[in-house]
């Protein structure tokens, strides 16, 4: 029996349920694929209703929960089995090789500087890169250095070695072996988040054939100051800067042709923050929606949508829309329908809302974990009504975007929900 | 944690200032590396710098280096709001040794970037003198120390729905003692009402049936039914509360920690769509009722108004869940029609709640039973005419926009779609109306592709009204010291990330009494509700606030200005009939001491010398 709990995805779910344990005096194992936690609402630029900078309010969350004295974040780690029930799971927790020493690197990133290789970064959607030897991003937690082994060349050929040679801390250690950690816990937590849909397979958007069609979350990147182009909106064919923007809504999402029948809940919110943002950004810059339903329906919403109107001069079209492209300009041409005429409008950028799909290695862990998942990907409650969260396995519970869509308060609501849910379990077991 | 560091207050001050580009929400419109070298230039500065994230883990490590190589006693960064930043670099400076009231922040974001964006010059000039005047103030800074308050492990549950049962079970469930106070004789709250619950088609009283009994033989909850809170005194983990009930001795208590759940009521349209006017026009609670009942009249053709006083209509928001609602119900109508028919001597029963002002007159009925019969040339006979498989009942859902969010959601919509529901869009410029077109209800409606006029017969309008809040929300905002927000909600700490907490400590909000909400999210907040509640409860105490107010036992007297202008309920008489403070209540803010006549008040480190050193510093040349 034991009092100490796993929560698996360090997004902003997983933060929150392992903060609201910790705070109870419970020991939280918190472990995170990537490198960092901080999960997808590090990516996002600011949020909506209030405009909030994002990461300026998860950074301090971040924090919190990796200097928490009740906590144990693992990063980069991956959980590969789970035995037992209730109140003494034993899980086995896949430790990969970061070929860093986290207790000795400090972040300072003079290694960065001699490390050769470059790698589309995954942090900045692939706009610009990073190297071999690399931290996610600015503000990551924990504050230290991963090495990507795939491209990594004294890894894979033997040949390099800048990187020790410029750490003055002797963080590095390329005969670093993974590790499993067996680790024992009264309760699990699963917030293992989303991944935006590679929108190439619909070709009637035209992304990856038209240089100047975009992914919100690639958008999302490009305007924050700290993303690849420092915050300037800038075409792929010629870095200009575009004035017409279009954005459109549902791309891949309610469609059944394409496998995703259902609503991402939320980008009609982000769309109009996105379109909000262009004009912050530069005054003579126009935005327009393309939408089927302007979902807009949690607390000061649809107040929102108005403000974008009146203040921000967004315009909202209800209509589906594909895109074509003028060859000699790159400009996209949005074709879409007006009381049943057919219309072309010539823009500067398009920027894609494409759905938002549960990560692939979530049905993997929930094989690991006996799970159910729906047809989606999407794990599922036992109970959906009354007890959202609570899963076929006592024990486990579910938080954030893993569990259905849901957006950032939801899923700070669900990842605390899960908390007590999870306690009650220790509690009821005997803990 | 490095050893403490000690500060006297005579010490010279070894002030060091970390100036934060925040990406380039600060850096982008000052010169931050040259306020970061004039800081240098300021009296007690010994060491400055500039960070890109001073908040990130980089930044607050060059704090805790800082502190460490330079012996600093006080520390100010210059960047955001301590609204969301203060506590992280207060524990920063703690985490190196130092007291963490010898910190100060300098807001140059809010305060200076972002109102000068345009004014690169003018903007890095008012940065200067905002940090001249933080370095003034922490100059003269003393060390505090917080006292630790116990916190009472029980809890009070104020409202019986399904939040307020779920909440209370969860804090039971975690070993808690919790009062549950629900001023009806049942628990259940708006879900009592209802048919069935969208996504499973259960009916909603047998779903929440284990949920009410379960909560009534909880032996960690105390049920108060039939009762209302009438006081709360106190602070986190030490409120004295009184619950009274009509005809019942008042029955007092001590607990740690309160959660609200008082849900919402559905808006009553008067005067909208004939509601009230004309007959078989009726609100979509109480076509729930009618279809609990078995109460429905014979029909044909139902009309279903979205955004019946929503979105900028009377209420501004979108009350989120009557979208779903009305798709479920249109499924229902599809294909339980005949099940929900009418029985006459059900039309009487009493149906609690929300009455249905709009029961569906027998006459009415009678009517039109007699004009079917008529169509029919079945003279006479029509009572006997049953709606069969063949002759379809028609729903058409008038909407805005259909806010089927997320999965389940979506797919309904497109099974009522499958199903033969027509959904026809409106938009403000030409909303729907409802009237008699001699003895037969009409909806008018402009056809956005054709751009025509038209009108349809029907049997029933159903108004999708938004969820209201309580009208006595604000009695109860003002008995615990909590805010309203838009519309009469209750308005959590941070909608993004604190959003079932209210500011106050101790005190936190689930369910439709904070806005719309399905049950799922009702239920989903209250567990968080729960998850934060038992977080002081699980420890047994709070660290209460160091910055509070002082009284000048010498100065004061006993005039009481204080005690009514406090927020906080923070104040109160001693047994000298002085002014005395509760400090584990106060939280600082200085009401008091603003208002105090006496100038008895003064409050820890925003001292009149300090504010002084500040307001001269403001008003020097630069050095």
């Amino acid at each position: 029996m034991t009092k100490d709990v796993m929560v698996i995805g360090g997004g902003i779910a997983g933060i929150q349920a392992a903060l609201d344990l910790a705070d109870k005096g419970m020991i939280v194992h918190l472990v995170e694929k990537t490198p960092s936690i901080g999960g997808r609402m590090a990516q996002l630029d600011k949020t909506f209703p209030t405009n909030d900078c994002s990461i300026c309010i998860l950074a301090p969350k971040m924090a919190d929960c990796f200097s928490h004295p009740n906590t144990n974040v693992i990063t980069y780690a991956e959980v590969v089995g789970v035995e037992g029930k209730v109140g003494s799971f034993k899980v086995k927790v896949l430790k990969k090789a970061r070929y860093v020493d986290e207790t000795k690197c400090t972040g300072c990133g003079e290694c960065l500087e001699k490390c050769p290789s470059k790698v589309p970064s995954e942090f900045e959607m692939g706009l610009s890169n990073r190297k071999a030897i690399y931290m996610p991003f600015m503000q990551a937690v924990p504050r230290v250095m991963t090495i990507d082994k795939e491209h990594c060349t004294m890894i894979t050929k033997g040949k390099c070695g800048n990187c020790k040679k410029a750490c003055k801390r002797e963080a590095i250690d390329y005969e670093m072996k993974d590790k499993i950690l067996e680790l024992e816990v009264g309760a699990i937590v699963v917030a293992t988040g989303f991944d935006s849909w590679d929108p190439s397979s619909a070709t009637e958007y035209g992304y990856g054939r038209y240089p100047n069609v975009f992914t919100a979350l690639e958008y999302e990147r490009m305007i924050n100051a700290a993303g690849p182009t420092h915050g300037h909106i800038e075409r792929r064919s010629d870095k200009k800067r575009p004035i017409k923007m279009a954005f459109i809504q549902c791309v891949g999402s309610r469609n059944p042709q394409v496998g995703h029948p259902y609503c991402c809940s939320v980008c009609c919110m982000h769309s109009t923050k996105e379109s909000m943002l262009a004009r912050e950004h530069h005054d003579d810059m126009e935005s327009t929606i393309f939408y089927k339903d302007m979902r807009a329906c949690a607390k000061g919403f649809w107040e929102y949508i108005e403000r974008a109107k009146r203040d921000y001069g967004v315009r909202y079209v209800n209509s589906d829309a594909t895109v074509q492209e003028n060859a000699e300009t790159h400009n996209p041409i949005v074709v879409y329908d007006v009381g049943g005429r057919q219309q072309s409008e010539e823009f500067d950028m398009v920027v894609l809302a494409t759905t938002l799909v549960p990560r692939k290695e979530t049905l993997e862990l929930a094989k690991v974990l006996g799970l159910k998942a729906d047809e989606f990907g999407f794990l599922e409650s036992s109970e959906r009504i009354l007890e959202f969260g609570k899963t076929v396995v006592p024990g486990i519970y579910l938080a954030g975007y893993a569990a259905g869509p849901a957006d950032i308060p939801e899923s700070v609501a669900q990842g605390s929900s899960a908390a007590a849910k999870a306690v009650e379990a220790i509690v009821q077991a005997g803990g | 944690m490095a050893d403490t560091i000690k500060v006297d207050p005579k010490d010279k001050p070894r002030i060091g200032v970390f100036v934060c580009h925040c990406g380039t929400n600060i850096g982008g419109f000052v010169d931050v590396k040259s306020v970061a070298e004039y800081a240098k230039t300021l009296p007690d500065v010994i060491y400055a710098t500039d960070n890109l994230y001073t908040c990130a883990e980089d930044g607050l490590v060059s704090i805790r280096e800082g502190i460490r190589k330079h012996n600093l006693n006080r520390i100010i960064v210059a960047s955001c709001t301590p609204r969301t930043h203060a506590p992280l670099f207060q524990a920063t400076c703690e985490s190196a040794g130092l007291n963490k009231y010898l910190f100060t922040f300098v807001n140059i974001r809010e305060h200076c970037s972002w109102v000068h964006m345009k004014e690169r010059e003018k903007g890095t000039t008012k940065a200067r003198d905002l940090i001249r005047m933080g370095v003034a103030r922490a100059r003269l800074l003393i060390p505090q120390e917080e006292q630790r308050v116990d916190v009472e492990p029980s809890g009070v549950v104020i409202g019986g729905g399904v939040a307020g049962m779920t909440a209370a079970l969860s804090l039971a469930d975690m070993g808690f003692p919790v009062h549950l106070v629900e001023r009806e004789a049942e628990l259940g709250g708006f879900v009592k009402n209802l048919n069935n619950l969208y996504v499973t088609e259960k009916s909603a009283t047998d779903t929440i049936k284990p949920l009410i009994e379960k909560t009534k033989a909880h032996k960690n909850v105390k049920l108060h039914l039939g009762s209302q809170m009438k006081s709360v005194e106190g602070f986190i983990g030490n409120y004295e509360i009184v619950i009274g009930a009509k005809g019942a001795e008042d029955i007092k208590a001590k607990v740690g920690t309160i959660i609200v759940a008082t849900g919402a009521l559905e808006y009553v349209p008067e005067g909208l769509y004939g509601y009230n006017q004309y007959p078989n026009v009726v609100t979509l609670t109480e076509f729930e009722i009618l279809c609990k009942k078995k109460a429905l009249p014979k029909m044909k053709n139902v009309a279903i108004i979205q955004c019946a006083g929503s979105r900028g209509q009377v209420k501004t928001y979108c009350s989120r869940v009557c979208c779903n609602v009305a798709i479920k119900n249109a499924i229902n109508i599809v294909d339980n029609y005949d099940n929900m028919l009418g029985l006459a001597e059900q039309l009487g029963t009493v149906i609690e709640k929300v009455p249905v002002e709009q029961k569906v007159p027998e006459e009415i009925i009678e009517r039109r039973r007699r004009r079917r019969g008529r169509e029919r040339g079945e003279e006479g006979e029509a009572d006997e005419v049953k709606l069969g498989p063949s002759e379809k009942i028609e729903v058409t859902v008038f909407n805005r926009d259909i806010m089927a969010y997320g999965v389940e959601h979506e797919l309904t919509y497109n099974k009522a779609r499958e199903k033969r529901v027509k959904f026809v869009r409106y938009t403000t410029d030409h909303l729907p109306r409802v009237y008699m077109e001699g003895n037969q209800l009409t909806v008018g409606y402009f056809h956005e592709t054709l751009k025509l006029e038209r009108t349809m017969p029907v049997d029933m309008v159903i108004l999708s009204t938004p969820l209201v809040a309580q009208p006595d929300a604000g009695d109860l905002s003002q008995m615990l010291k909590v805010p309203l927000g838009q519309e009469g909600f209750f308005l959590e700490a941070h909608v993004k990330l604190r959003p079932v907490d209210f500011a106050t400590d101790g005190i936190f909000v689930c369910g439709t009494c904070r806005g719309p909400a399905d049950i799922t999210e009702a239920v989903t907040q209250a567990s968080a509700a729960a998850s934060r509640a038992a977080i002081p409860m699980a420890k047994g105490y709070v660290q209460a606030e160091a910055l509070t107010s002082v009284v000048d036992e010498n100065k004061c007297s006993g005039c009481g200005t204080c005690i009514q202008v406090c927020p906080y309920g923070a104040l109160r008489k001693s047994e000298k009939g002085l002014a005395e403070v509760i400090v584990a209540a106060c939280k600082g803010c200085g009401c008091c001491g603003a208002t105090c006549p006496e100038g008895a008040i003064t409050m820890t480190n925003y001292t009149d010398a300090q504010l002084l050193a500040e307001a001269k510093a403001a008003l020097q040349e630069e050095v």
